[in-house]
This record gives structure tokens, sequence and C-alpha cells, in this order.
């Protein structure tokens, strides 16, 4: 069982619901992914559209709902979303993303921590999705954050766990749980994730823009169990060393 | 009056309130958060809050996201 | 607050590791408590070959081809605690003194003649002959002339570490002695230093109070060193989780005779200290590793490059000492009497680098 904060989770994988190609899709999609929170991001109602409502589909009472500061530039553009969030009764739950680069969509270090001490004092409960950066996941923890969530790639790259050193240290590390979100693009990448210890992921475009983006769905489930799995039975890391190459000093000198 | 509403120009009638706008918008209130002059409105008070002329409305509600 | 299993749990977890276990800890990069219970068991003993070769190769790669010099300076060796096996023990008739200011700086004056950028201030437990006020003005008075000064006293408060940083003491070494409460209720007889769970949260208090290193040991003899070593594992992790800016070092003395004429209560060879330092470097690749002049030169020499990093040299344990060297009153007696250059050159000849400064008060002070 996963805890964030005061909340249990069964299943290790959350879902972002962006880029789906219909509401149904979506729909089917969360439910074949078995996921308890899924994020959902804050815009302007479209006023020529307004029947255009992702709630239509998507039952607050079933899933906990992790809206993101998606869209902010800085840290204050970020407070603004999440109280708008709080506004639309999401609760207290936030995923800061601070993505200042509209190319890259990397996160700003810098804004996300100072975003998240002055939530962490509003009350929020303050997910940071951040790059893999050890000490910054340290910083966010001591400022209160109750998860950290590195990025295995870019967002929408799927080019996999290319971060896995810095997330495994991050994980060594954590005092808090470890979501890897963002750039895990097939469900191998996710069990990785999982075998070396992250307590959950968070996938988005892998499944949105599959062919059946509802078997896929499936497919991470199973890839989050059975890496987890592996985990938890003690998988043996493989050395980072070679052998050594240097001569060794004979232990003859020891007294016995 | 006049309000602006999302960036547009919208032209409304005197002692409109802020839920009888959004619902005039074919919106429903209940998954819409507002935004007016740069504060944060309660759902309550969508209800009770008449708007004025030259008031800046945002209105925001959940989309998809990763 | 850090909270130890009990001990007999710790032994039960290293008796349990096989040669399989020992296998798999040595092929393993991110090391668990139960792959340092492995490393510590009887089973590796076959193994200590590989051990070495490991330790050998993450020291190099965490603090190169060196090993830091420094000198203890005892200034006071009146103690409040009667503990059976030190030689400054209360009930001990032995001759007690406290250096003044004066005679501390004269003393400190002369190891940094001789070449020492790093000392340890010593003292036995006796807070109402030596206080913070003690130290935080012999701290002043040296600063300039040192690159770091640790304190080995009694426990202080977080606030007290803190004055005690600003005044320039960078580093505080608090040993718990022995992580067997059984033992430490045995050989801790009376005193504030019977209080065991106050002096195991002394390292936190220490790192709270903004200390840059913190220095953690067992005395080998008075229990079982294997589960020393893991509850030292252990009380590592926990620091680094929750100190993560700060530094950690890990002393292991071994007992040795000392006036009260304590006898060791558990046998520890120098084949059993051996393996207890490779595994403590394969657990914790940052960890600093000292190895006292409790030892023989022979030992030391040995054992250059293969795990520790930190050598005390031409040490004396008696306050005074340096000044006039027929001063009695040790607090243990020396196995390894060599001078600084004697120890340097021994360094050099086995191709690596003493190194007599490695930090500078100037980061430190405001």
């Amino acid at each position: 069982m996963l805890k964030i904060a005061d909340k249990i989770f069964r299943s290790r994988l959350f879902l972002g619901t962006g880029k789906f190609s219909s509401a149904e899709t979506l729909k089917q999609a969360i439910e074949a992914s078995g996921s308890e929170m899924i994020t959902v991001a804050l815009r302007r109602v479209d006023l020529n559209d307004p029947a255009d409502d992702i709630m239509n589909v998507l039952d607050r009472e079933q899933y906990l709902f992790l809206p993101n500061t998606s869209g902010a530039r800085d840290a204050k553009e970020a407070v603004r979303l999440a109280r708008l969030a709080r506004a639309a009764g999401s609760g207290d739950w936030l995923k800061l993303e601070v993505t200042p680069d509209p190319r890259t969509l990397l996160p700003d270090p810098i804004e996300t921590l100072k975003a998240t001490e002055e939530l962490v004092k509003d009350g929020f409960i303050v997910l940071p999705y951040i790059n893999a950066d050890p000490v910054l996941a340290l910083r966010l923890q001591d400022a209160g954050a109750a998860a950290v969530m590195p990025l295995g790639a870019p967002i929408g790259t799927n080019l996999g766990l290319i971060t896995k050193f810095q997330v495994e240290i991050i994980i060594d590390q954590a005092r808090v749980p470890v979501v890897v979100d963002a750039g895990l693009g097939a469900p191998s990448d996710a069990a990785l994730a999982m075998e070396i210890g992250a307590d959950a992921v968070l996938v988005n475009t892998a499944i949105s823009v599959a062919g059946d983006p509802v078997k896929m769905a499936a497919a991470f489930a199973q890839a989050v169990e059975a890496g987890r799995g592996a985990y938890e039975s003690g998988l043996g890391k493989k050395s980072s060393e070679a052998s050594a190459s240097s001569p060794l000093t004979g232990l003859d000198f020891i007294k016995t | 009056m006049k309000i602006t509403c999302n960036g547009e120009t919208k032209e409304i009638p005197s002692n409109t309130t802020l839920v009888s706008f959004i619902t005039d918008m074919n919106l429903n209130p209940d998954t819409v958060v507002a935004e007016c002059d740069s504060r944060i409105i309660k759902r309550a008070e969508y209800d009770t809050l008449i708007l004025s002329d030259g008031n800046v409305l945002e209105l925001i509600r959940f989309v998809g996201g990763g | 607050m850090f909270k130890i299993p009990p001990f007999h749990q710790l032994q039960e977890q290293i008796r349990s590791a096989g040669d399989a276990d020992v296998h798999r800890s040595l092929r393993t990069a991110h090391l668990s408590t139960y792959d340092l219970a492995a490393l510590l068991s009887p089973a590796a003993d076959n193994h200590l070959e590989a051990m070495a070769k490991r330790s050998v190769d993450i020291t190099a790669m965490r603090f190169g081809k060196t090993t830091q010099i420094y000198a203890p300076l005892y200034v006071s060796s009146f103690c409040k605690n009667r503990c059976s096996y030190c030689g400054f023990s209360a009930d001990n008739k032995i001759e007690r003194r406290i250096l003044s200011l004066e005679e501390a700086e004269t003393e400190a004056m002369l190891l940094h003649q001789r070449g020492f950028n790093h000392i340890l201030l010593v003292s036995g437990e006796a807070p109402a002959k030596l206080g913070v006020d003690y130290l935080e003005q012999l701290a002043l008075r040296l600063r300039d002339r040192f690159a770091a000064i640790s304190i080995e006293v009694q426990p202080l408060s977080t606030e007290e570490y803190a004055r005690l940083f600003a005044a320039g003491i960078t580093s505080v070494a608090i040993y718990q002695e022995t992580y067997d409460r059984e033992t430490y209720d045995q050989v801790h007889i009376s005193g504030q230093k019977c209080d065991f769970d106050f002096r195991l949260d002394t390292p936190a208090r220490a790192a709270a109070g903004s200390m840059r290193e913190i220095g953690i040991g067992t005395l080998l003899g008075l229990s079982d060193w294997r589960a020393e070593g893991l509850a030292l594992g252990l009380h590592l992790a926990w620091l680094r989780k929750n100190f993560w800016r700060t530094a950690l070092t890990v002393s292991f003395p071994r007992l040795r005779p000392a006036a009260g004429e304590f006898q060791p209560l558990f046998n520890v060879t120098e084949r059993d200290l051996t393996q207890l330092i490779f595994a403590l470097r394969i657990f914790d690749p940052d960890v600093g590793i000292i190895l006292s002049t409790r030892e023989e030169a022979r030992y030391r020499n040995g054992m250059i490059g293969l795990g520790p990093t930190r050598y005390s040299a031409g040490s004396c344990t008696a306050p005074g000492g340096y000044s006039n060297p027929n001063t009695n009153g040790e607090q243990f007696s020396i196995g390894d009497l060599r001078t600084i250059d004697e120890v340097c050159a021994a360094i050099k000849q086995k191709g690596f680098d003493p190194v007599r400064k490695d930090w500078d008060a100037g980061f430190q002070l405001l």
C-alpha cells in the first residue's frame, strides 16, 4: 500500500488526462488502468463550446483529482492556479508544475521551490514535478512537499527512464514517496522505475496517444505491479563496478 | 453594461448575478471556477454577486492535463 | 529520534547471513543494512580479500589517494562519570589536570608548529570544570591557526553546539561506546553518561546545531563487534537521511590497557577490525574512517588506502603531554608512537598523499 500525505493508494499508477482523443476513451483508459488519482489542468472555459467539460465523464467521487499548475511560468502564476484549483473544489492536493520553457516543458527548480514553500504554508498538499535533481528533491522535502516527482524524461518524449542514476539517488535519500513522472514511454519503462524503488509512476502521453489507449493503460498497470513485486522481493541490483583493476595490497600484515 | 469575460467583451443587463451569467452561457456553475477582478469567488457567492460595469471575469474549468 | 533495535536482533540478523548473502552483497551497488549484516558475518571472513578489493576501490574513488592527518589535544582529565573501561573514570586514582586557556593554547601551538592543521579537543566529562564557555573561548583563540577544530567532550544541547560552531568548532565526535544497552548499563556505573538515549541522540543535536561533521563510534571490546558494526551502519544511515548536509565519520577504537586495568569483555582481533572497516566502507562509501594510534604502526601502515581515511599521529592522551612528555595520567596508552613526520613519510611511501589541511576556517567564519 502506498501512502502519500494522509491517503492510501492501492494502485501505484497515476494517470494524466491530457491528449486523449475523446472523453469516452479517457474514461475507459482510466478504468483499465486501475488508477485512483488522475491529474487535470485548469484552463479558461471555451465560451464557444461550453459543453466541452471533462467533468461530464470524470466522477469526483471515484478518483482523487490532482490539479496541476501547467501553464504557470513562475511561482506567482503557480500559486494563483493552485488557489483556483482549490476553489474549484478539488481539495488541497496539487501537482506543482512550473514550466517556463514551452519547447521542452522542463520545470523551473527555483520557482518550484519558491512556490512549494508558499503553498505548503497555505495548507496545500504539494507534489512538485522536478528534474531528477537529488539536492532539489531534498530541499523540497525540507520545505514540506508531500512527495517528489522527478521526471524520467521530458514531458511527451517517451524516452523512458533516462534519468535512472539520479532517480536512484533521490529514492535512496527520500523521506517522502517518490513518483517518477513524465517521459515513460512503454510499460517496461514503468516496470524499471518501480524495480529501482520508485513508489509510484505517473503516465500520460504513452497511454493517450497509443493506438489503443485502453489496452495500453491496462499494460501499464500490469507493468507497475510487476516492477513493484520485483522490488519488494529483493531484486539484486547490478553492481556498478567492474572487477577491480588496482593491484591488491596483501593482507598478510594483519596479526592473527 | 459591458464586462470582459475570458478576454472577450460581453454586453449584459444590469443586476445580473454571476450565477445567471454563467448559466446563460450554458455552463454548469458547479464545474466552473470564477475570478472577478482577480479575486477568486466562492461558489456560494455566485448566487449573490451582482456584476458591475467593467468587471474582468475569468471563467476556468478543469481540462485534461498531465 | 534515532532508535536502535535490541542488540540481540542485530546479532541474529548477522548470524543468519550465509555465503550466498556475502556474494550478493559484494556485487550490489546499493547496499542495504541486510547487506551490511552479511559483510559483518562470520561467513564474510572467507571473502576478506574480495572485500579489501572493493574497499580499496571505493575509498580511492571517494577520497582519492589521500589520508588526512590530525592530532588530539587533551585539555582536561577531570570526569564525573564512572566507566569501568576508561583511564579517566572518576574512581581511578590518577593525576587529574585541566589546562588553563593559556596552557591549552601553548599545547595547540606546539601541534601547529609540528604541522598539524586539524585538531581534536578532548576532555573528560565534567561540565562544572570545563563547559561551553571554556570551549568557546579556546575555539576563538585557536580558530585563526587551525583549519578545523573538532571536539570530543560531554554531550551538549543543540543551542550549545550552535554557539560553538559560531565560535569556530567545525565538528563533534561523540561515541556511543556500545550500542548494546545491557553492556552499556553494565560498564557505565554512575554519572550523566549512564543515560544511553541522551547520548544516542547527541549526534542529531550536534547536526541540528550546524556542525559540519559528526563522528560516531564504538569502543571495540565491550560487546559483539559485528553487531556494533551493524548498529553503526544504522546510525550512519539515519543521520544521512535526517541531516543530509552533515558529513560523517566513524571510529572504532579497540580497547587497550588503561589505568583501571579493565579487561575487554570481547576479544577483537586485528582481522576482526579489518573486516569491520571493509564492511562499513562498502556499505557507506562516503563516511570518513578514523584509525587511531591505539593500533600499532605495522597495522596502521598496512591499512593505508584500504578503507581508513583519517589518521591521528604523534598523539598524547594526557593533558599537557605535548609540552611535557613525562606527564602522567593518560586516558589510554598509545600503540603507534611515531611522530607526524614519520606517519606522513609512511603514507607517502605507500603512494598516498598525507593531507594536513582539508578545510579552512574562512569558509565558516562570518
